[in-house]
């Protein structure tokens, strides 16, 4: 074990804790409101550990959807994570693939943004342990913080709104994910298309969104080339 | 408001989003492990899967086209929090100003 690349990893995860903390005290609040017990919602957390998904499921349980659309509609916030799994993927190669299934179920956009960031950089890092120390710190806050969630229950007034913390968290790894214009046209096609696809079923918003703004990346890329950043 | 599922089905749910969600984290990290090289067309197009993909995740909370459902306070707080990401790319600075503007905007007005 490369303790120094973990202890690292760990702590350029700790800027991104303050948006995990109250994002995983929204779920485990949600989960108690959706009527799960304790055990119940911290199964989620662990089971699912994807915030977001968890986050749409339990409201979609609260109002008893059915519940083959609780499942696909996590499933569908969460197809985000096989454009992560391929974009790493690379980074991974040569680990063994008990390696890989570990490092797999901590993958998460903060943890992937971390890491990928980290690799691209001219500092060498040892990846899989640097990964480790930032995905792991991610998880553990994540479980702690939606258990205190769960405990303090219905105790937070909605009137706080809370729950705007989590598109506050993504919109702070968004920004510094637009390096050129390229990926600026992609972040705005892709936020515009979810924004006008809002009201659609099974979050296809989303799914459209994004798959347009990747395209019109790739377009914008290849007319105007790829180099100006600012 | 609370579900009327038993347990045992909300149990099958968050195995059933917990199996296909794994799935998804492994697929391609498991896969890759059996080719050489991403094929160029496709690391291109990884390129933009952040931007596009936390945009869309993103701007919906902070607008939307349905009048009766718009909410200046999350509008207003949305836009500020962008400028300060934009200027400082620090997500406490993000979070604080989102959700201080937020409680501004809402109970101070």
């Amino acid at each position: 074990m490369d303790t120094s690349a973990f202890r690292r990893g760990a702590r350029d995860a700790v800027p991104l804790l303050l948006g995990i903390v109250p994002f995983g005290l929204v779920a485990g609040i949600a989960a108690v409101n959706a009527g799960f017990g304790l055990a119940t919602a911290v199964g989620l957390s662990v089971v699912v550990f994807a915030g977001a998904s968890q986050i749409a499921a339990l409201e979609l349980l609260g109002q008893d959807a059915p519940l083959t659309v609780v499942v696909a509609t996590a499933v569908v916030i969460n197809l985000r994570y096989l454009m992560y799994s391929a974009s790493i993927a690379p980074y991974f190669r040569e680990f063994t693939a008990r390696w890989k299934a570990a490092l797999a179920y901590v993958l998460t956009d903060q943890a992937y943004a971390i890491s990928v960031a980290s690799y691209r950089s001219d500092r060498p890092v040892d990846r899989k342990w640097y990964y480790l120390g930032a995905a792991v710190t991610l998880w553990a806050v994540w479980q702690v913080t939606t258990v205190a969630g769960a405990l303090l229950g219905t105790g937070v007034p909605d009137a706080w709104g809370l729950e705007f913390a989590i598109p506050l968290v993504f919109l702070a790894i968004l920004v510094p994910a637009i390096e050129d214009r390229a990926s600026a046209v992609a972040a705005v096609v892709g936020g515009a298309l979810a924004v006008l696809g809002a009201g659609l079923p099974l979050n296809l918003g989303l799914l459209v969104g994004s798959a347009v703004g990747i395209t019109a990346g790739v377009v914008t890329e290849s007319v105007w080339g790829a180099s100006d950043g600012d | 408001m609370a579900t009327s599922y038993d347990p045992v089905a909300l149990a099958a749910a968050v195995a059933a989003i917990g199996v296909l969600t794994y799935a998804c984290r492994l697929s391609f990290i498991a896969l890759f492990g059996r080719l050489d090289e991403i094929p160029a067309g496709v690391e291109r197009l990884l390129r933009f899967v952040p931007a596009a993909v936390l945009a869309a995740l993103v701007l919906p909370s902070f607008v939307t086209l349905d009048a009766a459902a718009f909410a200046p306070d999350k509008f207003v707080a949305g836009a500020l929090a962008a400028g300060v990401a934009w200027k400082t790319e620090d997500v406490f600075a993000t979070m604080a100003t989102g959700m201080g503007v937020l409680w501004a905007v809402r109970f101070l007005f």
